[in-house]
């Protein structure tokens, strides 16, 4: 008797905690959407490592609307920030989610994913994305499991049921709306793609671009770097970074912050290399004039200057 | 040996896996006790842990990058004829695989200076288990957190790592002869420990991974290591030994495919 009283207690708590999350969200206090330009929406992600009471939303996730149907361009840092984000769009919307981009395997960009499945969307990303997800899911599945605790309930791999190449850009049609997704060679990651809104010259980087937020390497320093340098070529009205503000005039400054990041970097760590230093050296002399440029960086600095470092090691 | 002995502890590792709780991110039980017995059987117990007044034992507080923790083993005692470290055993206590490598040395090193690097899965202990030629064994051991956010053990470039497979270097600074020089070997090898998907094939590719590092100085061997599957992308093994004469410093590379790289560097 005791026992049943408890499981209904349980029961009647937990109908009391979802139905505050939907509260929450209706009224949008919990999971602000902002918006960027004309039927372009994100969501901007905090500057804070994934844990349960953030939800794992730390990167910027958002949508685009067209006539025919919507294209959400990133899908949440766990199952729980996909749901938040589906019920962001019913807000905006009632046309249906045809494609799901993810520009990167981060869980932060995919472990919402789940969360669309009932709109049958297309699941986009790079050719070079199923691989990668393949070879991290059981680790990532391990370490945010208790990461992110009950936020991660739900949470699936998902792998794009269509791909892009490098070199061979693909056109998506939202109804009088096309975007260009473009994969890139390492940069970030091994399998990096931006989507672009031609209507309003809006470019989606992922994380490319980290503003504010001290970007991480998970790709080659020189790709990205060379990257960088393209995207700085290109005629935009708006960009979306991966993390940090959304802007028409604040992306260009972003851009030459992590360009010089990444080119002090170099630098400072060849000269380590030519002169027999070790990880360890550089990753207590490198970089120190960025220290106070970025957020985070005491978590990931040296983890940058480590991969970029044995890299190095090999031109 | 104890390469031959590899296969059969994964085995019973397996096993001790399967049988741990569901959570394994940060394992409440140390699995040191069933470890050490695995490794060193009845030689377990005597195992002198805490071993500071031989060794040192270096690895940063976390593991910046999961697939690149850079690991210094130094002894305090110089290398004789007559008393001498044999091997270093290097274990990862939380890793799919926690026998990392063994490191058999040369009595003619002086000075033990050994950094490797290697992948960490979680949080762990590492440990460095010097082996003397009398057969006593003798423990260091370092904590070590894990990475924070997406940092994954896996590889950042695949393709990259393919495509100069085999490439090898060998760096150091100007030798003297008869001065101590710390030299670098490193093999650029993807080092894929069976774990990795080929999207290509839709299948996890075999193992292909380096299982032997020959480092020799006028044909006497100086350091050979066998390594395992913690051992990291493009394996390095950075160390100081002294020429005491002119002569040619040789590494020599196998992988588990029967593949063989070398590479030489003349001291004058």
């Amino acid at each position: 008797m005791h026992r049943i009283f408890l499981f209904f207690s349980a029961l009647l708590l937990s109908l009391l905690v979802s139905c505050n999350y939907e509260h929450k969200d209706e009224n949008n206090n919990n999971y602000p959407i902002k918006k960027v330009t004309e039927g372009i929406y994100y969501h901007q992600g905090v500057h804070q490592d994934a844990s349960e009471d953030n939800i794992g939303a730390i990167a910027n996730v958002g949508f685009i609307i067209g006539e025919r149907c919507v294209a959400v361009i990133d899908s949440g840092g766990s199952y729980l920030e996909g749901t938040y984000l589906r019920q962001a769009i019913k807000t905006k919307t009632n046309l249906p989610v045809c494609y799901v981009i993810n520009t990167h395997v981060h869980p932060d960009h995919t472990f919402g994913n789940a969360a669309f499945k009932d709109d049958n969307p297309e699941f986009i990303g790079h050719e070079k994305l199923p691989a990668a997800m393949a070879s991290r899911q059981d680790f990532f599945a391990k370490v945010f499991k208790e990461t992110l605790g009950s936020a991660y309930e739900g949470t699936e791999f998902i792998s794009p049921t269509r791909t892009v190449s490098v070199n061979s850009p693909l056109t998506l049609d939202l109804g009088n709306r096309l975007l260009t997704i473009t994969a890139y060679t390492t940069s970030h990651t091994d399998h990096d793609v931006t989507l672009l809104d031609n209507k309003t010259k809006t470019l989606w980087t992922g994380d490319l671009l980290f503003m504010g937020r001290i970007p991480v390497l998970d790709g080659s320093i020189n790709g990205w770097l060379s990257t960088m340098d393209e995207l700085q070529t290109l005629d935009l009205n708006y960009v979306v970074p991966g993390h940090g503000i959304a802007s028409d005039d604040q992306w260009q400054q972003g851009l030459e912050n992590q360009i010089r990041y990444f080119s002090t970097l170099r630098e400072e760590i060849r000269v380590i290399i030519n002169d027999m230093g070790t990880i360890d050296d550089a990753s207590k002399q490198v970089g120190i004039s960025e220290q106070n440029s970025w957020e985070l960086f005491p978590q990931y600095h040296r983890r940058n200057v480590t991969a970029s470092f044995v890299q190095l090691e090999w031109e | 040996m104890f390469n031959r002995i590899l296969g059969l502890l994964t085995a019973s590792l397996a096993f001790v896996f399967i049988s741990a709780p569901a959570s394994a991110v940060t394992p409440t039980e140390p699995l040191w006790p069933t470890l050490k017995v695995l490794y060193f059987g009845d030689k377990a117990e005597s195992i002198r842990e805490d071993a500071n007044d031989l060794l040192v034992l270096e690895a940063p507080k976390r593991a910046e990058d999961a697939a690149i923790v850079p690991i210094t083993i130094k002894s305090l005692i110089p290398q004789t004829a007559d008393k001498y470290i044999k091997n270093i055993h290097f274990i990862i206590d939380n890793n799919p695989e926690p026998y990392s490598a063994n490191f058999h040395l040369s009595p003619d090193l002086g000075l033990i200076n050994i950094t490797t690097r290697m992948r960490v899965d979680q949080y762990t202990f590492i440990r460095a288990i010097a082996e003397m030629n009398d057969g006593s064994l003798h423990m260091v051991s370092r904590f070590v957190k894990a990475s924070g956010g997406c940092s994954a053990p896996a590889g950042k470039d695949a393709a990259a790592a393919l495509a100069r497979l085999g490439k090898m270097q060998i760096r150091m600074r100007k030798p003297t002869i008869g001065e101590p020089v710390t030299a670098q070997v490193i093999v650029s090898h993807p080092n894929y420990n069976g774990l990795q998907f080929d999207q290509a094939s839709r299948r996890y590719i075999r193992e292909h991974r380096v299982t032997n590092i020959t480092i020799s100085y006028n044909d006497k061997t100086l350091i050979a290591v066998d390594t395992g599957i913690s051992v990291s992308e493009d394996p390095s093994i950075r160390f100081t030994f002294t020429p005491t004469k002119a002569g040619i410093l040789k590494a020599d590379v196998k992988d588990t495919k029967d593949q063989a790289f070398t590479q030489s560097k003349e001291i004058l």
